[in-house]
């Protein structure tokens, strides 16, 4: 697993989704979206996020709530697109 | 027979389970017209009890006033019971227009179209007007009719956390590639009162070139110095391009709603506006009885001011005796409790004490926000509210929350 991105993705959640003082944990198997955490309107700007960070052209298609559930599965999403390795 | 064993086995499984979850909602029988004293028949088949109702959108009092039952009646004797047509075909009467340019006075705006509902309204909004070429940022507490409205329309869609001007700036300008932006907010967040700083909305709205729509319907009639709503409140008004509404809260509280905003945009409804096209007219007893409300509320604020005053003293007190609310000037004043269990028991004890609240907890509100919400009416008299607010105390103390912090309650009651 590259531990990079694992962090990077998952600062980003933390950023996007986690109030400060929520003291609410994330970690790569956490239930994003069919845990209440990440709102399904929001996906856009994460998959933006994506592209722009590790050039991958994920479809929109592919951009789904169960695929974007877990940080776990968003990095085989990036892994099967990414075209800056 | 196409409802087979296996689809009511379903059905009943999918109830049982709310149940066991604590999520399955159950109607209590009213026996008495909408008021700020009501009696109610809880649990099914036992004596109404009468009790003080503090959980109704009437803001105003206006939902059996002497005024608007007589502007109903006269509107049934005169316009008759339905229209039998959506608007386009024959169910448009002259009555109709002149509710929907009294709208457009009231709120400032330059044209309005009525709907059954905010609901419709809110359906329509987006999906009328925006492509896939598009995009609506949404704040992330809007309301559960704004986020169907957005899932209707082909636009793309976006957010940012609620009322953070600096994530809503972050998501426009990364958004300008977009052929049209939307901020979509609710203007008063039901479940908290929240008041939306449209002031800062409408000023990235400009600098990010982006359209502002608010669902209005927690304010239109009292929020605001002469009652006009959230952009009056923020001295905004001609600013937002799209307000949507109802009639059905502070208005009389009957249902219809409208969008009331910018005249291409409204003329675009009535041409493609599905739930406009595809749903009935308003009836005329509820145009007649709205259109009454808004020459009573265009003459004086003396109900509103009543409103406000209310609130004023209902939050004073209830800090004074040592409850958690969230502050805010709106009359929606949360009694925060964290646990969805306190809530409950709270809310049922306070039925017994005869003052009608409800427990809200997830999902309504997001986990470990469990609260009872109070709404407060311009008809509820002081004595009313003193009865109200001992009864609290009463029950506070019996729980042993007052003057605690959130984190004693949480330790006691979890979250």
């Amino acid at each position: 697993m590259d531990n990079e991105m694992k962090e990077v993705i998952l600062q980003y959640i933390r950023d996007e989704y986690v109030d400060e003082d929520s003291g609410v944990k994330v970690d790569e198997n956490t239930r994003l979206i069919s845990g209440g955490l990440v709102d399904s309107f929001s996906l856009v700007s994460l998959l933006l996020f994506l592209r722009q960070r590790y050039k991958a052209d994920i479809p929109d298609a592919e951009a789904t709530p169960n695929a974007f559930d877990t940080v776990t599965s968003i990095m085989q999403l990036v892994d099967k697109y990414r075209k800056d390795k | 027979m196409v409802y087979n064993k296996k689809a009511k086995e379903f059905y009943s499984q999918e109830l049982a389970s709310l149940r066991e979850q604590g999520l399955y909602k159950e109607e209590r029988y009213i026996h008495s017209p909408q008021a700020s004293s009501i009696e109610v028949e809880f649990p099914a088949g036992t004596e109404p009890k009468p009790v003080i109702n503090m959980c109704a959108n009437n803001y105003l009092g206006l939902s059996s006033h002497p005024q608007v039952l007589e502007a109903a009646h006269k509107g049934l004797e005169e316009r008759g019971y339905g229209m039998s047509s959506v608007r386009f075909i024959c169910g448009t009467q002259d009555i109709h227009r002149e509710l929907e340019n009294k709208l457009s006075q009231f709120l400032g705006t330059e044209d309005t179209i009525l709907f059954s509902s905010c609901m419709d309204a809110n359906a329509a909004v987006f999906e009328a007007i925006l492509t896939n070429e598009d995009i609506i940022i949404c704040d992330r507490l809007n309301h559960a009719s704004i986020i169907d409205g957005v899932r209707l329309a082909s636009a793309q869609q976006d957010s940012y956390k609620h009322m953070d001007m600096a994530h809503l700036e972050k998501k426009l300008e990364m958004h300008q590639d977009k052929r049209f932006r939307v901020i979509a907010t609710d203007g008063v967040f039901s479940m908290d009162g929240d008041i939306a700083p449209l002031d800062k909305i409408c000023q990235l709205a400009e600098k990010w070139d982006a359209m502002v729509m608010v669902d209005d319907s927690h304010s239109t009639g009292f929020i605001g110095k002469t009652g006009r709503g959230t952009h009056e409140h923020w001295g905004v008004m001609g600013r937002i391009d799209l307000i949507t509404t109802t009639l059905g809260k502070a208005l009389g509280g009957a249902s219809g709603g409208c969008i009331s905003g910018r005249k291409e945009l409204i003329e675009m409804y009535r041409q493609r506006g599905r739930p406009y096209l595809f749903s009935n007219a308003v009836p005329p007893v509820i145009i007649t009885a709205a259109s009454r409300v808004i020459d009573v509320l265009s003459q004086t604020t003396e109900r509103r001011d009543k409103l406000e005053e209310n609130t004023k003293y209902f939050r004073e007190k209830m800090t004074e005796a040592g409850f958690d609310i969230r502050p805010g000037v709106h009359p929606i004043v949360p009694i925060m409790l964290y646990d969805a269990k306190l809530a409950q028991g709270m809310a049922k004890d306070l039925f017994t004490e005869g003052v009608y609240v409800v427990g809200f907890f997830f999902p309504v509100v997001p986990k470990g926000q469990a609260r009872i919400r109070v709404q407060l009416s311009a008809g509820h008299e002081k004595e009313q509210l003193d009865k109200a607010i001992s009864a609290f105390i009463k029950v506070g103390k019996k729980y042993d929350i007052l003057h605690k912090t959130k984190e004693e309650v949480i330790a006691k009651y979890g979250m």
